[in-house]
């Protein structure tokens, strides 16, 4: 029993990086824009957020950095493809590309650095519960951040004016521009919002998942990112989910291994791109779903007056 | 859209600079630039050529991972640093990080072999083939691989045995556990790494014959976070003293976080994990690679050869032992050095049985090289199956 609570906190943990950015990168592709650039963005986010808690040793300003660095490179890819229309696909893939070699090149004198001590987190009383305690309660407080970030998404997608004007520009944007709505800000920043997500998931990685710098360390963390968006069919509640789902899965088989079942980890590490290639494959057989949920115009550049 | 705007323009532009971005900074060659203020200016006067120098031997080194990792990689750097402090200008290294083990190590060792190096260390096992065909085509160029198998005229390989940093790790494991269960992070279930998982239980087992010891494989060399993630699962299931045979220190960070005892791995990792820091099982490669330079310099070089070097050339150690481990322990770590160094003690000396109870070593048989290169089982007291790895 003891060993399924802390399978389970483990899980809550592994899922939270991948949460945030798939949660960022559901906003852009809301408005109609695929941001192949995770990878990167994840990366150059790491190294800023890692780098400024090693010269102040405060992690609320590592977390702001990494979102900030994450807004920057969303904001260049964001020009780009929405002022200059250049191709979505190509140009997330030269962010990602980029974000890899300039992250390794920058932090080459972070990588024997070491950040301060940090007191175990704990909710008082809660954290104290026999079994649910360990499993819910003793998480750092980014992880219940992601929970309330993804309802507070599906309020905004849903409920909100806001976050209908966001779903209309990546539904039909000649509509909302032929209503008045200025296409290209909205989408400019979904993506510096999408990017800033993906920052504070990336600095998480770094300042408190895995403490330290070395080049490359999201490790794909971002392609799953992205995979997952599709994967849960743009809905937030389901990324969050999906998110626990590929992070339970990593730990789930570390946890079989330790028991002596074996499971190939080359089969699970494959498993959230064959998923999402199995719920592509679903949503383009049923009309009914595309209709539903990928946003109509995604990937597709947009001209005013054309 | 055919004829050229003056968009698609911007587009090449700004696209060709991302990636041009990219690719800055993936060489590096030593020795650096002059500092700052020894640059000759302008105004300086031109100096009469100097005679020709002596010609200096070039020397290349691959490396797998980066130079900051903390464990492996960094610990062949420093291999190249003693190189350069001993040879001084008779030689002249450079290096290239992060060498994948695919078709572009090819390419990386071709261009080292054509830009004039006479001596190059490839260092990690997938680098074996594109060494053999890049040997074939530079007869004038002396390779050396790190840990492989496969030897030409002029490639010839060396390893360090890892085992024996292992085993005196599992010395303080199994005195300092208090769960009787070790757990292990393993990369990839090749022999190399199956022979240090055994040998990390066998030493624990000489101290503490209940000693348990559980596994868990990554499939990666090097995945700081997945490395997090099996340490964080191996805790769980009740193990207080961690290894790894990854190459970086996350496993030492996750047993610092979680209140749990770890070793440094390659590399002295203390600064990582300074309370659950036990000792650091160390390689060092200064020595092969001094000799190795010093017979290219006088013309001894010759390839076929296969090192494998461990306590007793000065090449695997066991270091910073931590403050808290009882005085007869350190002592015990003193006499298998000495043992190991002299030849007075084997590490692998039956009788020694798997863990389904098969005897692999009868009594007072030890193993040779040959029976510990195909290491593919785990011995009595390690859980579970070998993954269906590969076979050397």
């Amino acid at each position: 029993m003891e060993s399924y609570a802390l399978l389970l906190a483990a899980t809550l943990n592994a899922g939270t990086v991948l949460a945030i950015a798939a949660l960022g990168l559901l906003v852009n592709e809301k408005a109609g824009i695929v941001n192949l650039g995770a990878e990167g963005m994840m990366l150059c986010a790491a190294l800023a957020g890692f780098a400024t808690v090693v010269h102040t040793g405060s992690d609320a300003l590592g977390f702001v950095a990494g979102a900030a660095a994450g807004a920057l490179l969303a904001a260049v890819f964001g020009l780009l493809v929405i002022w200059l229309n250049t191709n979505q696909y190509a140009t997330g893939l030269a962010l990602s590309l980029f974000g890899a070699g300039f992250s390794a090149f920058a932090g080459t004198g972070y990588v024997q650095a070491k950040l301060p001590e940090r007191a175990q987190f704990s909710i008082p009383v809660l954290g104290d519960l026999p079994l649910v305690g360990p499993a819910l309660f003793r998480q750092h407080p980014m992880v219940y951040a992601a929970i309330a970030l993804a309802l507070g998404l599906v309020w905004f997608l849903y409920r909100s004016r806001a976050g209908l004007v966001l779903r209309s520009v990546g539904e039909s944007p000649e509509s909302a521009h032929a209503l008045g709505y200025p296409v290209r800000r909205i989408r400019l920043l979904a993506v510096v919002a999408g990017g800033a997500l993906c920052g504070l998931a990336g600095a998480y990685l770094a300042v408190i998942y895995t403490p330290l710098w070395v080049e490359g360390m999201v490790a794909g963390r971002g392609w799953i990112a992205l995979a997952l968006t599709t994967f849960a069919t743009w809905r937030p509640a389901r990324v969050l989910l999906g998110a626990y789902l590929f992070g339970g899965v990593t730990m789930l088989q570390f946890h079989l291994q330790g028991a002596g079942v074996e499971v190939a980890s080359q089969f699970l590490t494959m498993l959230p791109y064959v998923a999402t290639i199995v719920v592509l494959a679903l949503i383009s057989r049923n009309p009914a779903w595309i209709r539903v949920n990928m946003p109509a115009s995604l990937g597709k550049p947009f001209h005013p007056g054309s | 859209m055919t004829d050229i705007t003056k968009r698609s323009l911007l587009q090449a532009a700004a696209l060709s600079a991302l990636a041009a971005t990219a690719l800055v900074g993936c060489g590096r060659s030593e020795p650096p630039a002059p500092a700052p203020g020894q640059a000759p200016t302008a105004a300086a006067p031109a100096a009469p050529a100097p005679a020709p120098a002596p010609q200096k031997l070039k020397i290349a080194f691959a490396y797998v991972g980066p130079v900051g990792d903390g464990g492996w990689t960094f610990a062949h750097d420093n291999g190249r640093k003693a190189v350069e402090k001993e040879f001084g200008d008779k030689v002249e290294t450079s290096f290239v990080e992060n060498v994948p083990e695919s078709a572009d190590a090819e390419r990386v060792i071709r261009d080292m072999a054509a830009n004039g190096n006479k001596l190059i260390f490839g260092t990690t096992f997938g680098y074996m083939e594109p060494m053999l065909k890049v040997a074939g085509d530079h007869k004038d160029v002396r390779f050396e691989h790190a840990t492989g198998y496969k030897t030409a005229d002029n490639l010839r390989t060396y390893d360090s045995r890892t085992y024996e940093g292992a085993y005196m790790a599992g010395v303080i494991a199994g005195k300092m556990s208090k769960t009787g269960t070790l757990g292990v992070v393993g990369s990839i279930p090749i022999p190399e790494v199956v022979r240090n998982i055994n040998s990390f239980t066998l030493g624990a087992q000489s101290v503490n014959p209940k000693i348990k010891t559980r596994v868990v494989w990554v499939g990666k060399w090097f995945d700081p976070p997945k490395e997090t993630e099996a340490a964080t699962s191996l805790i769980n299931g009740g193990a207080d003293v961690l290894m790894q045979n990854t190459d970086s220190s996350a496993v030492l960070q996750t047993a610092e976080k979680m209140g749990k005892r770890a070793f440094g791995w390659d590399s002295d990792m203390t600064a990582y994990g300074p309370k659950a820091h036990l000792g650091s099982a160390v390689i060092n490669w200064a020595p092969y690679y001094t000799k190795a330079v010093r017979e290219a310099l006088d013309g001894s070089w010759k390839g076929g050869q296969q090192a494998w070097w461990g306590v007793k050339e000065g090449a695997i150690d066991m270091v910073s032992v931590a403050a808290d481990v009882p005085e007869d322990t350190k002592k015990r770590i003193d006499e298998v050095r000495a043992g190991l160094k002299d030849g007075s003690f084997a590490i692998w000396k039956g009788p020694i049985r798997d863990n389904t109870g098969k005897e692999v070593l009868a009594k007072d048989q030890v193993a040779d090289d040959k029976f510990l290169g195909g290491v593919n089982f785990y011995v009595a007291g390690v859980e579970g199956k070998v993954p269906g790895g590969e076979k050397k």
